[in-house]
């Protein structure tokens, strides 16, 4: 089996050589997509094997002899690994055929379709390796492959500064990782996953892996304060990579921590649940809030992935929460639910910024201000953006609903917790997890209201034209699985089975044998949802009162001008803005938050300038983190400088004093 | 034979809570009247406007999409399904497992969602006033009903509203602060979810107070029809949670019997007649507030919510 999913990475690798082949190549792009697309279906079904095989086998494990001479390189593909190569394929699986249309209007397609295939094998390595070496080489592949593609628009100055931060924070996290994992091998070097969990560490060294993995894996998924790469690379890169770093990539980071803390640490101890329950809730509210404050569509929704994190967090800290109890039933629920909406948020993200990616094509334009009245231009990319905006809305009866459903009732669950803090802390995340939610649609009542209805605020917009066909194909089968989700959970909650069962020691109950495929969680006097019902309700209650309106009463319709309380202008620049729909919002909790300002420039009486309207806002992670330590270092480096321009003389004693020192250090050691 | 009778209750409680919805509004309406001194319309005058409208031509801007003519049903069918999802005269519906009361919120949150997009489709500054507010007033008092759904399901042990409204009758509940704190709270949201007076008033189409009449300033006939038992139905539904969950005296069990079912009935209209009351008596008592006040209203709900959960959280298992 890892040699077929070698045989497909190998594939994808190859792949890469279209990109220097294109123009000699006749159809370099849609060959390089085609075999992407074909290389993770492969993949893809796989990983599906591997998941419902995962029951009661054994892991696949493969060990090759390339890497560290003294350890060879180890896969392995357990339950954890077979999901999460499910979700990132068939993201990379729609990006790919996505990518067919979308690619043909790339300006420089070379630049993206030699890194696009290496960048899919580097995600697929990383949940393959089962040795600390391989991890690491395989997630530094994925972050640089993935560097090489949002810098691929190099001729934007806002894309270089992208580039140049993502590489930054992504070296930053790499680093961390390698002191974690260094610190889990210990001094004899069991770099093998195998010899990690078979020495469990001591309460002490866990503590130092779980910050540093919340560093690594944590600023490669976004978690406030680590975030600020985010927004900014991910909208810089062309739109199907962007969804597949939004919705693909940051579930890798997510696989990262928790292959970290649930599988190589051993027992949690009482308090990383909360830290991580804490940063979750954080995160989330944050991530959602800022998301709200953006006027540009990629970035708006590069925002909202941070929010999704959160949510992911959240479940995954209550997991490690009940895990610490011995609460393992509980730990599953936690768990399902966060693993849950690593699938839930990979389908709506990557729906969402192909959307974009398809107005982006369509207009030219990220900049919602902009836009608006596309619903008319492209009926087809507004319907499916449309069932994305309520899936991410958590509005029932779509997936995003589901998950955070379970999420909630794992909270309700919680007063079983002992522990004091837990006790204050879980209802405050409930009650910012409720809140992230609401804003959540608040946002996207905004992002689809501004983008696709009204009318269009440029010519551009009012001039779009509908997607091509794969595009729209892409688009039209992650909108399906949004309703396929929310609609039977109870068959993808059956599949995280055998993860739970791996990480926390036991699984929910078997959901599929239920009558009318209800999901019940925990039983069903306590809790129970059945999305299948609810849009069969739904749907009858639609239908039947507007057939029955039709029928018996009128059906007479008339179009005239809108009515607009009798006061309507023709100008569509008189229309409610983004900037203006973020009003009320900002006004509750942009002071506190953001730091806003905002600024009326009136003209005095007789002057003939346009009053100007301008607000200030403020990323306190920047304010209050990135610029102290760049400072620091800044400031540390123009210290260090004249090191560069000493004599010969005295770089020898340098040498020699560092030598010394350190056979000290080594001699009081032992 | 027992599905067949919770077959024909489920389906009499949605038949009652439709026809019960415009009674509602129009009785609010005539009391607030008679409060102000006025003698008022017939309370049965909403069914006639609803009539109407749904006989009258529908005027679409010409830039009205599928969404503008679709929004109304669908936001209709998602309230109508909530609302038939509230025990009202009898537990034990038979479809309530379908969805608990985080399920109810949410799909409250849904109607509101596709509203608030249909408010923004033909583009008119109103239009979007109404929507950007409608969804600021939500975006806070959503969390603050989830907290008070919180409260009460951690007393009950369920989200299930069948059994959360079981147990309420039964006689282990006792007096909580938890639940008085949660009254209050829910209290406000339901003011501030159905656009009363002091959030917003139902009854203006004055351009600087108007929230959500300016969201839905566009429709006309049949789709207005829509909206207006839509909102007619989320009152209902607002006032059958509260009785349902504070005042859940006089309702029939599961498979109680037809002598039962009617003792349930007509407790159930007492309460709604109750509740309609207290609402005039309120909302003429009181002025509406500036609109950033409003955040300031609901974040004492959402506060009340969350000291109920934290105080649960606290006290259990001690």
């Amino acid at each position: 089996m890892l040699i077929v999913a070698a045989l497909a990475i190998l594939c994808l690798i190859l792949l890469g050589l279209c990109g220097p082949l294109h123009g000699r190549l006749g159809h370099a792009t849609s060959i390089a997509y085609a075999g992407a697309a074909g290389a993770t279906a492969v993949l893809l079904l796989m990983g599906l094997a591997a998941l419902i095989g995962a029951a009661g086998a054994a892991p696949v494990t493969a060990s090759l002899s390339v890497g560290l001479p003294w350890l060879g390189a180890h896969f392995r593909i357990d339950a954890l690994s077979a999901y999460f190569m499910v979700v990132v394929n068939l993201g990379g699986l729609a990006a790919s055929i996505y990518g067919i249309g979308y690619g043909e209007h790339e300006r420089q397609p070379g630049r993206v379709l030699a890194f696009f295939p290496a960048f899919l094998a580097g995600m697929n390595m990383v949940l393959l390796a089962d040795d600390a070496f391989a991890f690491l080489l395989s997630w530094e592949f994925m972050s640089l492959s993935s560097w090489l593609l949002v810098v691929a628009n190099h001729r934007q100055p806002d894309n270089l500064h992208a580039g140049y931060v993502y590489l930054v924070m992504a070296s930053m996290g790499t680093f961390a990782l390698l002191l974690g994992f260094g610190l889990l091998a210990g001094p004899e070097g069991g770099y093998a996953f195998e010899t990690i969990r078979a020495a469990a560490p001591g309460s002490g060294r866990a503590a130092i892996v779980l910050a540093l993995a919340l560093l690594g894996a944590g600023s490669k998924a976004g978690i406030v304060p680590l975030h600020a790469w985010l927004p900014l690379a991910h909208p810089a890169a062309p739109s199907h990579v962007s969804a597949l770093m939004s919705g693909v990539m940051t579930k890798v980071a997510v696989y990262g921590f928790v292959r970290i803390a649930f599988d190589l640490l051993g027992p949690p101890d009482w308090w990383w649940g909360l830290v991580v329950l804490v940063l979750g809730g954080i995160t989330a509210v944050m991530g959602v809030l800022y998301a709200l404050m953006q006027h540009d569509l990629k970035r708006l929704l590069a925002y909202h992935t941070v929010e999704n994190i959160g949510i992911i967090y959240i479940g995954l800290g209550l997991a490690l929460a009940f895990q610490a109890q011995g609460h393992a039933g509980v730990a599953a629920l936690g768990l399902a639910a966060g693993l849950l909406h690593v699938l839930n948020h990979s389908l709506f993200k990557s729906l969402l910024f192909f959307g974009s990616g398809a107005v982006l094509v369509a207009t030219g334009e990220r900049d919602m201000e902009r836009l608006g009245g596309l619903i008319h231009r492209m009926p087809a990319t507004a319907l499916y953006f449309l069932v994305g905006c309520a899936a991410i809305s958590a509005l029932p009866p779509l997936n995003g609903f589901v998950s955070e459903w379970m999420t909630f009732q794992a909270i309700l669950l919680s007063p079983q917790l002992p522990d004091w803090t837990l006790r204050f802390a879980v209802p405050a995340v409930g009650a910012i997890l409720a809140l992230s939610a609401a804003l959540a649609a608040t946002c996207f009542v905004k992002a689809f209201g501004i983008v696709f209805l009204g009318r269009p605020r440029s010519l551009e917009a009012a001039a779009a034209r509908e997607a091509d066909r794969w595009q729209l194909g892409s688009m039209g089968a992650l909108a399906a699985l949004c309703v396929v989700v929310g609609v039977v959970p109870g068959l993808f909650v059956d599949l995280l089975g055998p993860v739970t069962q791996l990480l926390v020691g036991d699984r929910l109950g078997p959901q599929l044998g239920l009558p009318w495929l209800t999901l019940v969680p925990v039983a069903e006097a306590r809790s129970s949802y059945n999305g299948l019902l609810l849009l069969l309700f739904i749907a009858f209650s639609t239908v039947a009162p507007a057939l029955l309106i039709h029928r018996y009463a009128t059906r007479a319709t008339r179009r005239g001008a809108l009515w607009d309380c009798g006061t309507p202008t023709s100008d569509p620049a008189a229309q409610y803005s983004a900037g203006s729909f973020a009003q009320p919002i900002r006004r509750v909790f942009g002071a506190m938050v953001f730091h806003a300002r905002e600024h009326v420039d009136m003209p005095q009486p007789g002057e003939t300038r346009a009053a100007r309207f301008h607000v200030d806002l403020r990323d306190l992670a920047w304010d209050f983190f990135y610029d102290p330590v760049a400072r620091g270092v800044s400031a540390v480096a123009g210290r260090m400088n004249h090191l560069q321009f000493l004599t010969i003389r005295r770089y020898l004693t340098l040498v020699f004093g560092a030598l010394v020192l350190l056979l000290m250090v080594l001699a009081v050691w032992h | 034979m027992a599905l067949i009778l919770n077959l024909i209750v489920q389906g009499a409680q949605m038949a009652l809570v439709l026809l019960l919805a415009p009674l509602l509004t129009g009785v609010v309406r005539l009391m607030k009247a008679r409060l102000m001194g006025r003698r008022g319309p017939s309370p049965l005058q909403p069914y006639r406007d609803l009539l109407r409208l749904t006989r009258k031509e529908a005027v679409l801007a010409e830039n009205a999409s599928w969404l503008f003519r679709t929004a109304p049903y669908l936001v209709f069918a998602m309230i109508w399904v909530a609302a038939s999802l509230i025990p009202t005269f009898a537990t034990g519906l038979i479809f309530s497992w379908s969805a608990d009361l985080i399920a109810i919120v949410a799909l409250l949150g849904s109607a509101r969602f596709f509203l608030a997009l249909a408010g923004m489709d033909i583009g008119t500054s109103f239009g979007g006033i109404g929507s950007s507010r409608e969804m600021m007033i939500a975006s806070l008092a959503e969390p603050a009903m989830l907290m008070i759904v919180f409260t009460v399901s951690l007393v009950a042990g369920s989200t299930q509203l069948s059994t959360v409204a079981a147990f309420m009758q039964g006689p282990d509940v006792g007096l909580r602060v938890s639940l008085a704190l949660a009254l209050i709270g829910l209290v406000i949201v339901a003011i501030a979810e159905n656009a009363r007076i002091p959030v917003d008033n139902p009854a203006t189409h004055l351009e600087l107070t108007m929230v959500h009449e300016a969201m839905v300033l566009e429709y006309s006939g049949r789709h207005l029809a829509m909206i207006e038992a839509a909102s007619a139905l989320k009152l209902l539904l607002y006032v059958s949670l509260i009785a349902c969950l504070f005042a859940p005296f006089g309702m029939a069990t599961a498979a109680a019997g037809p002598v039962a079912y009617a003792a349930g009935a007509l407790a159930y209209g007492g309460k709604l007649l109750g509740g309609g009351l207290l609402l005039a008596l309120f909302e003429t008592s009181i002025a509406k507030m500036r609109v950033f006040r409003v955040p300031e209203f609901l974040g004492v709900a959402l506060m009340l919510g969350l000291l109920g959960l934290v105080l649960l959280f606290v006290t259990r298992s001690l």
